[in-house]
């Protein structure tokens, strides 16, 4: 008895789950059909664009400097016995600026970019809508969709690719740190050897599925925040989820974006 | 008089619970209208019809001879700048300080200088006596203070119709009194019309020329203050009884 009314719980749960997650992918749908709508249409709102990437710029910078140094440094410590095995140390620079530019400097940036902005931007807004300031500013005449929504997306769109071509210099020094470490190798060697690995194909792919990243983070966080109901559990749960549904996104979306590379620039 | 305000058979539900039930009254230019009714009668979801939060499920809301839902974004943001919203809980922008509060509106309507806008600036401040207020942030205010900026930011505007969602809910019996006065002094001065929704008597006592009582989604009176408080009528008895009780205990602490 007890065992079945356990198990229709959780059937109900993982239903009501399904549903929900459904709920947020067809929202999504409309919220960016209508940030579509409304970003040519003026006014631009040039400054609070500005003023965000300023923002969110200066509060991301120093977590993703320390990742970035941290990624880099210990990718070539990790690296560094395996090609040794196989007689391939000299490849070391080559190999691990392949792997920050394609992969980890944009996956990785974009997922600290998540967890620090989206939350930020869904508690925000959230906050805002539950003590009716987004409707304050509907009263006024202001389109609120427009001042605090686009500008956000925008915002996030273009300071994350940014921030990605920082971090990719800064896992550079990390990772020079390591191999100088353990052998004696000159910086400028260093970057030598990696700007002959690392081509064309791999950089701009790399930099430019950080622009569908940067959208994700700013669309999910600004929807889970404009949208939010049920006061102040409303804006908490509206800072989490913003942050677990925009990191599944930008791996979903990662998985998607490498397989267009790769068929579009292949590597072999 | 003209009427500023036509509200038309208005109806409003929430899944099956009937807010609003054909809601039908008109407020005449400069006058001061009260909405009286129990928590959950529909007084705050009327007022969000008005200015278009909330779109009811029939009837019409005309203002200045235009009903606001046929109206685009465009015509309906040109109506909402002649019109001030002070909400219940003041809705000030967090991010901003009272200054930029203040300024948001006038920047975004109007192509006043810097030096206009400060003055305007000052000059509502004064209104509301807290010109020190000017450079602080919103969680650097009191209940009080925050209702005052609010008013502030809702006036600096001149609009023609004002909007007031429990203006005096939350506050003090002596800060209570000072804002339901500084709105009737306002609404002197800038020959405003007004659309109070209150519980508080004593506010009502103060600014309304007529009101209604809101019952189960209908009007289920409409008069003066003076008119109301004397009724006979069993149902208006019991409200008032109840709010005058509240009052009491509200001025007493209790």
């Amino acid at each position: 008895m007890n065992d079945s009314k356990t198990q229709n719980i959780k059937s109900n749960n993982f239903e009501k789950g399904v549903r929900e997650f459904f709920i947020v992918i067809a929202g999504l749908w409309q919220f960016q059909l209508q940030f579509f709508k409304q970003v040519f249409i003026p006014p631009y709102e040039i400054e609070q664009i500005r003023k965000h990437m300023d923002e969110l710029g200066i509060k991301t910078l120093p977590i993703v400097s320390v990742t970035g140094f941290i990624i880099g440094l210990v990718i070539t410590m990790q690296m560094y016995p395996v090609m040794v095995k196989f007689g391939a140390a000299a490849y070391l620079p080559g190999s691990v600026g392949i792997s920050i530019v394609r992969e980890l400097a944009p996956v990785i940036t974009a997922l600290i970019f998540a967890g620090r902005v989206s939350s930020g931007i869904g508690a925000e807004l959230g906050s805002m809508r539950v003590t009716e300031q987004i409707d304050a500013m509907e009263v006024t005449g202001v389109d609120s969709f427009k001042y605090l929504v686009v500008t956000r997306i925008f915002a996030c769109t273009f300071i994350l690719p940014i921030l990605t071509i920082y971090v990719i210099f800064i896992a550079f020094l990390g990772s020079y740190l390591a191999v100088v470490l353990v052998q004696n190798m000159t910086y400028s060697y260093f970057i030598d050897s990696v700007v002959a690995s690392v081509t064309f194909g791999d950089a701009v792919p790399g930099i430019l599925k950080t622009f569908v990243f940067g959208f994700i983070v700013g669309i999910v966080g600004s929807y889970k925040g404009y949208t939010a109901t049920n006061g102040t559990e409303g804006v908490g749960k509206a800072a989490t989820t913003s942050v677990v549904v925009s990191s599944l996104m930008i791996l979903i979306f990662d998985m998607v974006l490498v397989k267009a590379t790769l068929w579009l620039w292949p590597t072999v | 008089m003209k009427n500023v305000v036509e509200i038309n058979k208005v109806s409003k539900a929430f899944d099956s619970h009937v807010v609003l039930d054909k809601v039908s009254f008109s407020v005449q230019e400069g006058e001061n209208m009260v909405v009286f009714g129990r928590s959950g009668t529909g007084k705050s979801v009327l007022l969000k019809c008005i200015v278009r939060l909330l779109e009811p499920d029939s009837g019409e809301i005309i203002i200045d001879g235009e009903n606001v839902f046929d109206l685009n974004i465009k015509d309906l943001n040109k109506v909402r700048k002649n019109l001030g919203f002070l909400f219940q809980g003041a809705a000030l922008y967090d991010s901003m300080s009272v200054r930029e509060n203040l300024e948001f509106p006038l920047i975004r309507h109007f192509d006043y200088s810097p030096e206009i806008r400060e003055a305007k600036i000052k000059s509502v401040l004064e209104q509301v006596s807290l010109e020190e207020a000017i450079d602080k942030m919103p969680s650097e205010l009191s209940g009080g203070m925050k209702k005052r900026i609010g008013l502030a930011r809702a006036i600096i505007t001149e609009p023609a119709l004002m909007l007031y969602d429990e203006p005096t809910t939350g506050l003090d019996p002596i800060t209570s009194k000072e804002i339901s006065s500084l709105i009737l002094e306002l609404q002197k001065s800038l020959k405003m019309t007004s659309i109070i929704v209150t519980h508080d008597l004593l506010c009502a006592e103060i600014i309304a020329d007529r009101a209604i009582v809101l019952e189960e989604g209908i009007i289920r009176n409409e008069g003066s203050i003076a008119e109301l408080t004397a009724s006979s009528d069993p149902f208006l008895r019991n409200f008032f009884s109840h709010e005058i009780i509240e009052e009491h205990n509200r001025r007493n602490n209790v």
